[in-house]
């Protein structure tokens, strides 16, 4: 604009349109890095918590190679028992991935619900949940870092399980492995997220409850087994549990090498996308319902 | 010493107040807690019992009607159990009251509950942390939801723990190590360390010991007359109360009986029991929140305000 000229009616418009536009962009930036921020927090505290409580983390890295290794041993002494003809390699190479996405789930859902249980008994529930951050933000945050621990957890399992058999992995593919984990981890946030308003609801149970799920989800997904040798009944149920998918593209991976693009895991990578994009909002909706319902009711105070 | 590190928080500049509204509103507030029953009793029931149900329930929240102006501090007395902390945790957007609104600043607790938080910050009874984790990771914890930098809330959280005489070695060692009371302050910090501008105070200095209870007295009056904050405290501590409050109001079973400033009511109850002196603010709780109020009548009957309430609980504990 020109020097000693009056600002028309119309430059006006448009430098307050501009300015409110730009005030507009500032306050969601501003709330983007205020819920990054949050975000953030629960992943920090949790890493910290993780960290004081190291020695808890090694008794169950323990627990879950013992698990581990008493079911990968029954593959290598199938030939014992007159399986002649049984591929040891491939059938001990089953059973582990089985036992690594066991491992993957459980250290997944508890990072979710027991951050809940835990919250609870320390009293700090009633604060975070009086904290000026979306629900989602407070969910996605713990998850994040329940995915992360949970892969890091599973790889050193498989570190050292592997370690007692000499498995051939000349065929693996390890980008579809990993691929498959992360697509189906969405999945399992979902089903955490819809879990972890046991420990909400049911405040001296409510965790060992969550167990159920878990157990119910592995029970139908093949873990150990090809579904095809459930009652026919049980079948229909495996289609909706994530862990199914994640088995088969697994499998398809490590043991034939598959790559991401093929058919199989492609079959298997498609009901993952839609199971997460449908898990997730709905996990979030139903703790949502639950978090109402506990404010109602006074059930959102510390149990300990 | 001020407190030099509390500045706005960041939350706040994104809220409109309109700085002549009252700071809180709690109009016909009620809350009713229902005890829960075994499976088996739940399907033994007969429909309808209506005598059941009735106890089942717990009057929590009495149809309460409080106001508090910006900048005012209102004190909250009452016995365990007489519902206090229950309307702490309604303004905190913990609890959705079943009759009646709550509002800060012109903000209902329920329906705009995410502004109302960040108006608002608490610090109850229990120092509620992460017992394994110092008070750094836990403040820090609590300062990033409140939407601070890390190297910001750092230096905020040094400032004020030192402030409140925490030992700066102590910043980082577990919380688990410290005893009841400095835990306590810690707790406090966490509140003040987000700059609320309407802060919830429920029973903070139980535990402490009087030089700790000083400080905070001294920390939550320069809160309100540096910072302007409005603050709304519950206490059994009676010289706390007359210390601290610019006016309290007392609860029993659930509802206001009084409230008042402190001098008047103290020279109210003298007045009820003749005597030419003011009565402690002991001597005002007593009397409001006895089992039965006891009126000039009951005076003259039983001789004096002591033998009259005496009398009175004495037939209270027969009836019970």
């Amino acid at each position: 604009m020109e020097a000693g000229r009056k600002p028309s009616r119309r430059w006006k418009r448009n430098a307050k349109r501009k300015n409110k536009k730009n005030k507009e962009k500032g306050l969601l930036m501003s709330a983007l890095i205020h819920q990054a921020r949050a975000s953030y927090a629960f992943f920090e505290r949790n890493w910290n918590l993780t960290r004081r409580y190291w020695a808890w983390e090694i008794v169950w890295l323990v627990y879950n190679v013992a698990n581990a290794l008493s079911i990968t041993f029954l593959g290598a002494s199938a030939q014992s028992w007159g399986g002649k003809g049984i591929d040891t390699n491939r059938l001990i190479l089953y059973l582990l991935i089985g036992t690594s996405v066991w491992s993957y789930l459980s250290v997944t859902f508890e990072g979710v619900t027991d951050l809940i249980t835990m919250e609870r008994w320390e009293g700090t529930i009633e604060y975070t949940f009086m904290a000026p951050i979306s629900r989602f933000t407070h969910l996605v945050g713990s998850c994040w870092y329940a995915i992360a621990h949970g892969l890091l957890f599973t790889f050193l399992q498989l570190l050292v399980v592997g370690s007692f058999f000499h498995l051939d992995l000349g065929k693996a593919n390890y980008g579809t492995a990993i691929f498959m984990l992360l697509i189906g981890s969405v999945s399992f946030i979902g089903f955490g997220i819809a879990a972890s308003v046991l420990p909400l609801l049911f405040t001296e149970r409510g965790s060992q409850m969550s167990y159920i799920v878990r157990a119910l989800l592995l029970l139908v997904s093949g873990v150990y087994y090809d579904i095809h040798v459930m009652p026919a009944w049980m079948q229909p149920l495996a289609q909706l549990s994530p862990a199914t998918y994640v088995l088969t593209g697994l499998r398809a991976g490590i043991l034939d090498g598959a790559p991401i693009w093929s058919p199989i895991v492609w079959n298997s990578t498609w009901p993952l996308i839609i199971i997460g994009l449908l898990s997730v909002p709905l996990g979030i909706y139903i703790f949502h319902i639950a978090e109402r319902y506990a404010k109602r009711t006074g059930k959102l105070k510390r149990n300990g | 010493m001020a407190i030099p590190d509390l500045v706005p928080a960041p939350l706040l500049n994104t809220i409109a107040i309109d700085p002549t509204s009252d700071a809180i509103v709690i109009a016909g507030a009620t809350k009713v807690f229902k005890k829960s029953r075994p499976l088996l009793s739940r399907l033994r029931q007969h429909k309808g019992n209506v005598e059941d149900e009735r106890k089942r329930n717990v009057l929590a929240v009495d149809h309460i009607d409080l106001t508090v102006k910006r900048r005012e501090i209102v004190g909250i007395l009452g016995a365990n159990g007489s519902g206090k902390s229950t309307l702490i945790r309604m303004l905190s957007t913990l609890l959705i009251p079943d009759e009646g609104s709550v509002s800060i600043f012109g903000y209902d607790v329920v329906k705009d509950e995410a502004t109302v938080q960040r108006l608002i910050n608490r610090v109850s009874v229990e120092a509620s942390f992460f017992k394994k984790l110092s008070p750094m990771e836990n403040l820090l914890y609590a300062a990033r939801l409140y939407n601070m930098s890390g190297a910001d809330a750092r230096r905020r959280i040094r400032a004020i723990l030192t402030r409140l005489g925490i030992k700066p070695e102590r910043i980082d060692a577990p919380l688990e190590d410290m005893s009841r009371g400095m835990q306590q302050k810690v707790a406090i910090a966490r509140a003040f360390l987000t700059s609320p501008i309407v802060l919830l105070l429920d029973e903070p200095t139980t535990g402490l010991d009087p030089r700790s209870k000083i400080d905070v007295q001294h920390f939550v009056n320069e809160l309100r007359d540096v910072h302007d904050a409005t603050i709304l405290i519950t206490t059994h501590d009676m010289d706390e109360a007359d210390a601290l409050c610019d006016r309290v109001a007392i609860i029993d079973k659930g509802r206001i009986v009084v409230s008042g400033d402190t001098a008047t009511l103290k020279r109210a109850v003298a007045d009820l029991r003749g005597l030419s002196e003011p009565v402690s603010m002991n001597d005002v709780f007593m009397h409001y929140t006895a089992s039965h109020l006891i009126t000039e009548e009951d005076v003259q009957r039983y001789g004096s305000w002591e033998k009259a309430f005496e009398a009175l609980e004495a037939q209270r504990e027969e009836e019970e």
